[in-house]
């Protein structure tokens, strides 16, 4: 097996063993992006001198015979919205311009301080809003399996980069589904944790009551190996839960006998693929052998989620994207005779059209005479959509659901109409509004060979668990084995 | 609602003053087509309105906390060189912009 095609845990073992150098692997990635990317574009920037240098040092640690941690010069690939210190971030905006941010968000910090190795910063729908990645501002990223075909989105970049052996694990954000639908339609893995479990300083603020870091990987033991790192309270995201942290690895290859499992009714109504439903009936199977029982239930107010959250995150986006005025950083027009002017020309030539959709949406529904109509009403169904969450976590462990209803879609398929694209996220976007842990697997292929994705779901801090059942479920399967 | 049917939730003129608000200036040619999806999208919305939440709390908040209080305690932050590292433009230690105040 080649260098690039292996895990994070395979690839410690070989570096502490002193097998491979952190600098061999490096290259050997460094190889892989200068042949593999100019078809994918999963990479806004590759940072290649950063990452020798970064992974010489990890090699010095190792010949000192220190006791390395499990990132140790393993290199990754972060979706750039993450904020690396003297490193362009971009959100594939052009209104960020050259920004080159003075600080690190504390996820980098924390990866950092294991020595880890940045590969580049990889390509998203601007600012993260999107489905598909087509809504960067730099070009699409293209779906390793079938190349004109989108890789989800909005943390596109990442997930192809995983998929196509261009990084061995990435960082992407998820808001309403942007870690879990790329990594299911991309075949690999993608967790969203607990809201507040990993620290948004310095994530670009997208949604900040619905952004959250997590970690896409080839497989489940991987991803729990990276919450490990990046999980924690900080002093500096004061919506970070002080809670006291497990180690996320503990129950791989426990027995998941007895554990009750809900399949929500909502998430298999008619429109779902043939192919899709089997997927989780076979999935369903794998894990009542393993002594996991099911029962199907019912979230009512599935149907509202969409709607809900499309006046939330563009609300709170319409607020957070104000900064972006052409005084502070990034890009300023050059044309204008007023303050009000260089505002208004900056934006409307810094944002793309989808951003400026969700700004102009955002700011009608928190404007005068229609925040209760419109604003007020989605915090309200929010709340009965956690309630229902509530109820049945009260008697369930999980819930199992499709990641995505079908496989991705061609590219331009839903640029034409921003609705439809939305509609993209409806498994997915209930987790982001209850603020709930849920993972995306790989759960096997369509019969033209694109990846399809199983979610689990469980009540807030339960990522252990659910890691715990998607690792018994990987390890009955060899989809997360199989490459482009 | 299909894709060709128009509907005019919002009027031209709501998609200027919104335009305002949001500090975009928008292009003549481009409103029309913001009038339209922005209708569909708040078209889609309404099915909230099929929901009774007269005596549901909104939630502005996932996790059970409170104000989050620290100590008033001087720690070290960026100085302002870095801090207009990114400005677009910049005198001395402050940001530049178009005059203000006439």
């Amino acid at each position: 097996m080649e260098l690039y095609q292996q895990t994070i845990h395979q690839l410690h073992s070989l570096l502490k063993s002193k097998k491979i150098s952190s600098v061999e692997l490096t290259k050997a990635f460094l190889q892989r992006i200068s042949e593999q990317d100019s078809r994918i574009g999963a990479y806004i920037s590759v940072t290649g001198d950063t990452a020798l240098h970064q992974a010489a040092q990890a090699d010095k640690l190792i010949a000192h015979g220190n006791d390395i941690s499990i990132l140790t010069g393993i290199p990754l690939a972060i979706k750039d919205n993450m904020c690396t210190k003297g490193l362009k971030t971009t959100c594939a905006s052009r209104i960020l311009g050259d920004f080159t941010p003075p600080y690190d968000a504390t996820a980098i910090e924390k990866l950092k301080q294991q020595h880890y190795v940045l590969l580049g910063k990889t390509n998203m729908d601007e600012f993260a809003m999107g489905s598909s990645t087509e809504n960067s501002g730099v070009r699409p990223t293209h779906n390793p399996w079938d190349l004109n075909r989108v890789p989800g989105g909005s943390s596109g970049g990442s997930a192809a980069a995983v998929a196509s052996q261009q990084a061995v694990a990435a960082l992407g954000s998820d808001t309403g589904g942007s870690i879990r639908q790329p990594a299911a339609c991309c075949g690999v893995v993608g967790l969203k944790p607990t809201y507040g479990l990993i620290s948004r300083y310095g994530l670009v603020a997208f949604a900040s009551s619905l952004d959250q870091i997590g970690p896409i990987t080839r497989d489940v033991r991987d991803a729990a190996l990276l919450l490990n790192v990046i999980a924690g309270h900080d002093h500096r995201d004061s919506t970070s839960a002080p809670q006291s942290l497990p180690d996320f690895t503990a129950k791989l290859g426990k027995p998941i006998e007895g554990l009750k499992i809900g399949l929500p009714r909502e998430y298999f109504s008619a429109g779902l693929g043939q192919e899709v439903a089997a997927g989780i009936d076979n999935a369903r199977n794998i894990l009542e052998k393993l002594g996991a029982s099911f029962a199907e239930v019912s979230l009512p107010h599935t149907e509202y989620g969409i709607a809900t959250y499309y006046i939330l995150a563009t609300a709170e986006a319409s607020s957070n994207l104000a900064r972006y005025d052409g005084v502070k950083y990034g890009y300023r027009h050059q044309d204008y005779d007023n303050l009000l002017q260089m505002y208004e020309n900056s934006r409307a030539a810094g944002f793309g059209d989808e951003v400026k959709r969700r700004i102009m949406l955002g700011t009608y529904v928190l404007s005068s005479g229609y925040y209760d109509a419109y604003y007020l009403k989605a915090q309200k169904v929010r709340s009965l959509i956690i309630r229902d969450f509530e109820e049945l976590f009260a008697e369930y462990d999980l819930l199992l659901t499709p990641t995505i209803p079908a496989p991705a879609f061609k590219l331009g398929e839903r640029t034409a109409d921003p609705l439809t694209m939305y509609l993209s996220d409806i498994f997915t976007i209930s987790a982001n509004l209850a603020g709930l842990p849920a993972i995306s697997v790989p759960s096997g292929f369509s019969s033209s060979k694109l990846p399809l994705g199983l979610q689990l779901m469980g009540p807030p801090f339960s990522e252990t668990k659910i890691l715990q059942v998607a690792h018994a479920f990987e390890q009955e399967t060899d989809y997360h084995l199989q490459h482009p | 609602m299909s894709q060709e049917e128009k509907s005019n939730k919002i009027s031209i003129e709501e998609v200027d003053y919104i335009a305002r608000l949001s500090r975009l200036k928008m292009k003549p040619a481009d409103k029309p087509v913001m009038q339209q999806q922005l209708s569909r999208i708040l078209d889609y919305i309404e099915k909230l309105n099929k929901l009774d939440t007269e005596n549901v709390a909104p939630t502005t908040h996932i996790l059970p906390l409170g104000n989050v209080f620290r100590e008033d305690e001087a720690k070290a932050s960026l100085s302002p060189e870095a801090a207009l590292e990114n400005a677009p433009d910049k005198e001395g230690s402050f940001f530049r912009v178009p005059r203000v105040i006439e």
